[in-house]
């Protein structure tokens, strides 16, 4: 190895260039940080989110309010669905650690389903809400409502295609490197919808149905 | 009627009125691009260049190109976003009493917005990127960016973006909102037009390629320094980009979410930022400038150092206060975050929070004079060479430092009052910004190229680019101070009062200068390559201090035969002085990237999903929407992104580089 003290106590001259083998430049190391602060500006979208919910939170003009409206029972269920998913997406991980293929893609399925499920009943929440006349152009504070939650359900959404693709290049190749470091970062990001979720549940339907 | 409606569904709200037929400017300069266009398309493929720029240039995933391209692209635009200063120079100075000047309102609103929004995020952008990329790898040692790929598509984003900003030219036409695309003008109901719509679409597809290249950024300085290399031995303008692109990962979101939601305003009826049904159109401001404050230290910072690797290299001394100048950039970024409201302190929002911004503000004041003053303590007693790059940093410490102080002035609530969207703010920007991040921009240039490209820039037409700059800039900014200071207001296209007249005749004599800068700067380019043989300088021109300077001009592809190992802050002028030796036997094979279409192709689509938008082309949207994410999923699948440069090859390479210095 090289050494890196500046002067050569031992009289040997610095070494100025590494001559010897180095993989270090593309590793997985490089993906998971960059992944990582790519989550993190995604979370800055949803506090723009939010802080805009949060001042247009009252702004009805005439229209609905959230105790109105919000259907408690039915977001209970919903966050069941996603905190469930998180669990099974574990599970997944904790799979892939045991280098067992077909358990990783079992549960990743699993996850995909219950992520469905959640898209489902969210889906069916904003049929319902258009139908009583609570659209997202009726008021500022259902702008901000469907777009918070909406986004939300997007990422939701995508991580259900990235699970479907995931499962296809899992039966392609297995869990070789890249597949490894994929779903590290797809468990990632599995795992920030929920605590995004979290947020979602506390802010705006259980404070909202309190107002 | 049934016609009618098939048109509709084909071409969406595009239509033969689209075309700006009844505008001779317009028709003008189209000809001209047209005419120029095809030249340079017909002589690419006379020389059959097509293939070569397709396989080096396009689908390259290397840093240095990519570098390149960007400033290309940052040149390329700055012509553009310079002919429309001009047509509101001449509009103002012509434009009193009776004469109505030659442009219309109409026209006039939109060349003001796209000056700023071009000059922003396709000029200032892609040239302080451009430098990053560029530079910033070398400095560190590394062999590449941590996410070549990415890098590649975050140039052609931008590209994209700056595509639908040039075609808003010619078909339809461009945003009258200002340069952040204010709400209320760029509602609906108020800009019904194509206008905010090319303007979203084009800044959200560039917004996301700047955002993926921060990310690059900071992962590169992060993970990929050569050994020894602890961040406190980071050269300075690698610090400055680091707190640069961290700002960029921190606003840039904030930008896309505040965007979003006027889209969705716009084209599905959300109440966002509307006037009525409980929407809020100071939130848009809020946010915009919770983007927009940071932004100028996005790009001044790396510009910062810039000055910083030039001061230190032409007086011949290590840079005063290292520490204290790493301290300041971490201290500014994390302060330009508080400060956003300044920009509208008339909103209201009472005296308190006034007072908070306004001294936030200049307090910010403080760690920049620290900067000045070590630029100044770095050239005390030192060896001072005036080579063009140490000539920008004199100019600009000169003009930079009226700016600092007109923004301290600014800074001060009840002075804004009366100063607030006067021309006096818009001196002081433009002071700003071109003392500050072009003039730095341009003495970057002219201290990199020999790297790049290994040969100097012609030195006396850049003396006259220099002057032109300089001169033409105080000649065009300093009776706009005057001006603001006696009330005009910013974005006038006509004035009654007859007497105010000679400062705006002034200051168009100063656009004029500015110009001639301008073209000896095309021309300093043209000549240089001309004259290329004569110019030719060895690998270190300018007896440099940082780790670019340490392999051959132009580097290979792989930049360093052997990754440098660090001792010293100025790690090049440590291994000269203590005649450290690259070894001449012993290569490895080199790890290396392989070039990808993939890029090109997904900002091809993104700018096809932008048109159909701006232009209610459903089908059109849809499939390029499909399109895109069909393809990214596709590229997924494409598991062998790399190769190795065999160690002959890298043998090779040096050897005839040794040769060739000998």
């Amino acid at each position: 190895m090289t050494t890196l003290s500046p002067t050569a106590e031992d009289g040997a001259p610095p070494v100025f260039y590494q001559t010897e083998a180095d993989e270090h430049d593309h590793s997985a190391g490089g993906t998971t940080l960059g992944f990582w602060i790519y989550l993190m500006s995604d979370a800055l979208i949803f506090a723009t989110l939010f802080a805009t919910y949060g001042v247009l939170s009252t702004s009805y003009a005439g229209g609905p309010a959230p105790s109105q409206i919000f259907d408690l029972k039915l977001v209970a269920l919903n966050t069941a669905m996603l905190l469930i998913s998180s669990i099974t997406c574990g599970m997944a991980m904790i799979a892939m650690e045991q280098g067992q293929v077909r358990s990783t893609q079992l549960w990743l399925a699993i996850t995909g389903l219950f992520g469905a499920a959640f898209i489902g009943i969210e889906l069916y929440e904003f049929t319902e809400l258009i139908h009583e006349g609570a659209t997202p152009m009726r008021s500022g504070f259902l702008s901000g409502f469907f777009t918070l939650v909406g986004t939300h359900g997007l990422h939701v959404f995508s991580g259900l295609i990235w699970i479907c693709v995931m499962l296809v290049q899992l039966g392609q190749r297995g869990l070789v490197m890249e597949n490894r470091r994929r779903l590290m970062c797809l468990s990632m990001f599995w795992h920030l919808l929920d605590v995004v979720w979290i947020g979602v549940f506390t802010f705006v339907y259980l404070l909202g149905v309190l107002r | 009627m049934f016609n009618e409606t098939v048109l509709k569904t084909i071409f969406g709200r595009l239509s033969f009125e689209s075309f700006p037929i009844h505008e001779p400017i317009l028709l003008v300069t189209f000809a001209g691009v047209v005419v120029l266009g095809l030249a340079i398309v017909g002589a690419i493929t006379k020389y059959k260049l097509w293939g070569y720029l397709w396989t080096e240039w396009f689908t390259s995933v290397d840093h240095k190109k990519i570098g390149i391209m960007y400033i290309i692209l940052g040149i390329i635009m700055l012509l553009r976003g310079f002919a429309d200063a001009v047509m509101m120079r001449t509009q103002q100075a012509l434009s009193f009493g009776a004469n109505e000047g030659y442009l219309n309102a109409h026209h006039y609103d939109q060349i003001f917005t796209a000056h700023g929004t071009i000059m922003i995020f396709f000029v200032a952008i892609p040239l302080v990127v451009g430098l990053i990329n560029y530079v910033m790898p070398l400095q560190i040692g590394a062999r590449d960016v941590a996410f070549p790929f990415l890098n590649n598509f975050s140039f052609w984003l931008t590209v994209a973006g700056a595509l639908l900003v040039m075609v808003s030219l010619f078909v339809g036409e461009f945003s009258r909102a200002g340069w952040l695309n204010y709400v209320p003008v760029s509602n609906l109901q108020n800009s019904p037009d194509t206008g905010p719509d090319y303007y979203l679409w084009a800044l959200q597809i560039a917004g996301i390629g700047t955002t993926l290249s921060g990310i690059n950024m900071v992962v590169t300085i992060i993970k990929m320094r050569a050994p020894g290399m602890t961040m406190m031995k980071l050269p300075v303008f690698c610090w400055t980009a680091l707190c640069s692109n961290v700002l960029v990962i921190a606003i840039f979101p904030i930008l896309t979410a505040a965007f979003t939601m006027l889209m969705l305003d716009r084209y599905l009826g959300f109440n966002f930022f509307t006037n009525d049904l409980g929407g809020n159109p100071m939130m848009y401001w809020n946010l915009v400038w919770i983007w927009g404050h940071p932004e100028v230290y996005v790009l001044i910072l790396p510009i910062f150092g810039v000055y910083s690797e030039i001061t230190s290299t032409f007086t011949g001394k290590r840079l005063f206060g290292y520490s204290s100048m790493v301290y300041a950039t971490v201290v500014i970024t994390i302060l330009s975050f508080l400060v956003w409201l300044h920009h509208f302190f008339t909103m209201g929002s009472g005296a308190s929070v006034n007072s908070f911004f306004g001294i936030a503000t200049m307090v910010i004041s403080i760690p920049t004079g620290a900067k000045i003053f070590n630029w100044l303590f770095t050239m005390y007693r030192g060896q001072i060479r005036f080579e063009l790059p140490m000539q920008w940093v004199v100019a600009f410490l000169l003009t930079f430092v009226v700016g600092g102080m007109t923004g301290v002035m600014l800074a001060i609530p009840p002075a804004d009052f009366v100063l607030h969207n006067s021309l006096f703010l818009v001196a002081h920007f433009h002071n700003v910004i071109i003392g500050g991040v072009v003039f730095g921009l341009f003495a970057g240039i002219d201290y990199w190229f020999p790297k790049a490209f290994g040969f100097k820039l012609d030195p006396f037409w850049g003396r006259i680019h220099f002057w032109g700059w300089v001169i033409g800039y105080w000649v065009a900014w300093t009776p706009m101070y005057v001006a603001g200071l006696m009330g005009v207001t910013r974005r006038l296209r006509h004035l009654d009062d007859a007497t105010l007249q000679p400062l705006f005749v002034i200051a168009a004599i100063g656009v004029a200068i500015i110009a001639v800068g301008i073209a000896a700067f095309i021309i300093q380019i043209v000549v240089s390559i001309i004259n290329r043989d004569k110019l030719r300088v060895g690998d270190d021109p300018w007896n440099g201090r940082t780790l670019e300077w340490a392999t051959s001009s132009p580097p290979p592809a792989y930049n360093f035969a052997f990754t440098p190992v660090v001792h010293d802050l100025d790690a090049w002028h440590d291994m000269k002085e203590r005649g450290s030796k690259v070894p001449d036997s012993g290569f490895l094979p080199i790890h290396m990237p392989r070039n990808t279409g993939t890029g090109v192709i997904l900002s091809g689509l993104a700018a096809v999903l932008g048109f159909a938008m701006v232009w209610y082309i459903w089908w059109l949207a849809g499939l390029s929407f499909v399109a895109m994410i069909g393809y990214g999923i596709f590229h997924t699948f494409n598991y062998n992104r790399d190769y190795h440069i065999p160690a002959e090859d890298v043998a090779e390479t040096e050897r005839k580089h040794a040769l060739a210095g000998a």
